[in-house]
């Protein structure tokens, strides 16, 4: 079992999330994370799923995804392939604040985006090892909710959607 | 401008669809009010069911190679289809399904006879779509039938809301043409036919496997050359039968579970197999784990999730057959194979002394299915189509009826759907008035559907359908004979007098017990110019053989 990213370029159409998360489904595959949002070409949108499956398994999954009639193009990369980034928010409460949570929120370079009377949002960056590892710290600063995004990612080998979609039909 | 009704009634017509299967009801109603003024243009079949509906399109679908049409109302005239649509998926089979949705401003509320039919279907079609506004309505069908008839064929279905069926908007029909996201078809890759052609020109035992791709892609003609020039051995899946002529001299029969023995067992025998539109089921590969591992395996494929799915190739030839066929003809050379033909040969006369014989020609006890089929072969005609529903009877007729041309062969063959042959049978009728369709069903799965003899009656198509009853449901009882001790679970059937019924159903019916009287039932049937309705009461417990067993591989086939 390997942990890989799959991208996905759809159509912008209703539905088309769940014809996707279905094959899944049928074969009883957890997905680990997904995102889903416009991508840098105009109408079409870009998921990004993450799962933990075979190499056999991540070929067909990918052959599926790609045979649903508005995906576009789907792609599989292991994690070495992809740069990727998730992001958290941490909540914890004013009355905890001390020495101690600037120390670590120095060490880890985070930002604490939002301050209110009773609570500050705490926000980071990086990979789910790294948020998980801030997760821990701030647990005994009796943090009130912690929220964390699947991941984005961009792929480090060469492919384009657009040369694809310019590339003519096929008619036999 | 003109209403949204109207527009879906004009889009069918300007896509020459001859045929509606469809069943009225409160959201579909002003589709069929609109209808009423086109019956001159298109013809519209009112069966009892709106599964019959489906099914009877699946049969049209199947023989005339147009998509089929359907036309239900929301709720559950929609869920009615999801069997139909499951099964039509699986055997690849073009389907437009049109149904009916309440009002767009009361999607979500719960409404008289709303269901959510897109998200229930989308396991099961191969595109679907919901359509809230008339200016939509063409744009959709347009594209629904580009995708069920191209690429690799599918049911799709286009879901309208009430409102937009009744609102008014222009018409001007665009066919469609392409999807940017869809590319149904590659060229063919050069280096796989060369690569392909050398392992073909240097194989001692090359073995061909052909399934309902060479159907889809119109490629008998290209098989049978190829074929001709090679002189390879090859066999049928289930739904491949009929594409290759079974007088061909390369032809050496049936894949499968009840396929014949030789075929199964050289399976583990050959060095190059070459399987051409099939998608090695597991009822044709039996133990994965031990399906051809000596070979090399060549896969003339479409849909490019097929290969490398259940059985490793060696070249993968992805695209349409037919052209892949063509090039892979030119590429390789002449060649006979009369030693490994022998083979086939020897063990084809094996199956032949120890199930066949006795199959066909009884001569005491309870009639044999295999009779009726053997009968069959006598009178019928050339083109007949062979329409069976699921079980017994259905590996019966496949393994004796005598398949001579193309598109005679409606079955349901991936999914497995009891029920699907009666109205099948109506929709191959309805394709070709004149060309004999013969419906072999068993006593269990004709009456899950059997209220399709109605719309049988109503449009007059010929059928002959031929009941073989065993009082049983004979594929599970012949498993629970074999793998769980003779326990007979809730599987014997008290039966109607199913001759009442056809009768009552305007079908000329005869009843058969004796052997001596089933030869002149077959050829009166045969001969008779309406719908004809023929019992045959067979032996109760009679097995289907040659087998593989669930989980053995092919070479354990059995002959007993």
């Amino acid at each position: 079992m390997n942990r890989y990213t799959i991208l996905v370029y759809t159509e912008n159409f209703i539905g088309i999330l769940n014809r996707i998360t279905i094959i899944f489904t049928r074969r009883g595959i957890n997905i680990d994370a997904l995102t889903a949002s416009e991508s840098r070409l105009d109408g079409i949108h870009k998921i990004t799923i993450e799962a933990t499956v075979t190499e056999e398994q991540i070929v067909q999954l990918t052959k599926q995804i790609e045979k649903v009639v508005d995906v576009i193009k789907a792609y599989y990369f292991k994690d070495d392939e992809v740069v990727y980034q998730e992001i958290a928010l941490y909540k914890v409460p004013t009355e905890n604040l001390d020495p101690g949570l600037e120390k670590v929120i120095r060490q880890f370079n985070a930002h604490i985006i939002a301050a209110e009377k009773e609570f500050v949002v705490i926000e980071f960056t990086g990979h789910k090892e790294d948020t998980q590892a801030l997760l821990e710290i701030l647990k005994p600063f009796n943090l009130l909710e912690f929220s964390r995004s699947g991941r984005v990612a961009i792929a480090k080998p060469k492919f384009s959607v657009q040369e694809y979609l310019n590339n003519q039909t096929y008619n036999h | 401008m003109i209403r949204g009704a109207d527009i879906v009634v004009r889009s069918l017509i300007a896509e020459n669809a001859e045929y509606i299967f469809g069943y009225p009801g409160g959201a579909i109603m002003p589709v069929y009010d609109a209808l009423y003024d086109y019956s001159d243009q298109i013809k519209h079949v009112l069966t009892r069911h709106e599964q019959g509906a489906i099914h009877a399109a699946q049969g049209y679908a199947r023989v005339s190679g147009n998509a089929g049409v359907v036309l239900v109302t929301s709720g559950p005239g929609a869920t009615n289809l999801i069997t139909g649509l499951a099964d039509a998926l699986i055997d690849s089979t073009p389907l437009v399904c049109i149904t009916g949705q309440v009002a767009a401003h009361l999607l979500g509320s719960d409404a008289f006879q709303e269901t959510d039919v897109v998200g229930l279907s989308m396991p099961g079609t191969k595109w679907n779509i919901q359509v809230r506004r008339v200016a939509d309505i063409a744009p959709a069908i347009a594209k629904a039938f580009h995708i069920a008839k191209t690429g690799r064929p599918g049911p799709v279905l286009v879901d309208i809301t009430k409102n937009a069926q009744v609102e008014f908007g222009e018409f001007n029909y665009v066919h469609c043409e392409s999807v940017r996201s869809y590319k149904p078809y590659v060229r063919i890759d050069e280096q796989a036919v060369i690569d392909a052609a050398s392992l073909i020109n240097s194989a001692q035992r090359p073995y061909v496997l052909f399934g309902q791709g060479v159907v889809l892609a119109n490629a008998e003609a290209e098989l049978k050359a190829f074929l001709d020039k090679t002189g390879i051995p090859a066999a049928s899946t289930l739904l491949g039968s009929g594409a290759l002529s079974q007088c061909h001299p390369s032809y050496v029969g049936k894949l499968g579970m009840h396929g014949n023995y030789a075929p199964n067992l050289l399976t583990n025998q050959c060095d190059v197999l070459i399987a051409v539109g099939m998608r090695f089921d597991d009822r044709v590969t039996g133990d994965l784990k031990r399906y051809a591992k000596q070979a090399k395996v060549i896969h003339l494929e479409l849909d490019p999730s097929e290969i490398d799915k259940n059985v490793k190739t060696t070249v993968a030839l992805q695209g349409d057959c037919k052209a892949s066929l063509s090039l892979l003809t030119k590429a390789v050379k002449a060649n006979e194979h009369p030693e490994w033909m022998s083979r086939f040969r020897e063990l084809e006369n094996e199956e032949k002394k120890a199930v066949i014989a006795n199959d066909l020609h009884g001569t005491h006890g309870g009639l044999h299915m295999g009779e009726v089929i053997h009968l069959i072969n006598q009178f019928k005609e050339q083109d007949a189509v062979l329409v069976t529903d699921v079980g017994q009877h259905q590996m019966i007729a496949w393994r004796y009826f005598d398949y001579k041309t193309t598109r005679t062969q409606v079955t349901s063959g991936g999914l497995g759907t009891m029920g699907f042959a009666l109205p099948a049978a109506l929709g191959a009728q309805l394709h070709n008035y004149n060309r004999q369709v013969i419906c072999v069903v068993g006593d269990g799965g004709i009456q899950m559907t059997i209220q399709e003899l109605g719309t049988i009656m109503q449009t007059k198509a010929p059928v002959k359908v031929v009941l073989l009853n065993n009082n049983y449901l004979g594929m599970v009882r012949q498993w629970q004979q074999l793998f769980f001790d003779k326990r007979y679970s809730f599987t014997e059937l008290e039966n109607p007098d199913f001759i009442k019924i056809a009768e009552a159903y305007s079908f000329r019916a005869r009843k058969v017990t004796e052997r001596d009287d089933l030869e002149s039932a077959v050829a009166e049937m045969l001969l008779h110019q309406g719908p004809y309705f023929l019992e045959v009461v067979v032996e109760k417990e009679d097995n289907v053989f040659p087998m593989i067993a669930t989980g053995c591989s092919v070479e354990e086939v059995r002959l007993s």
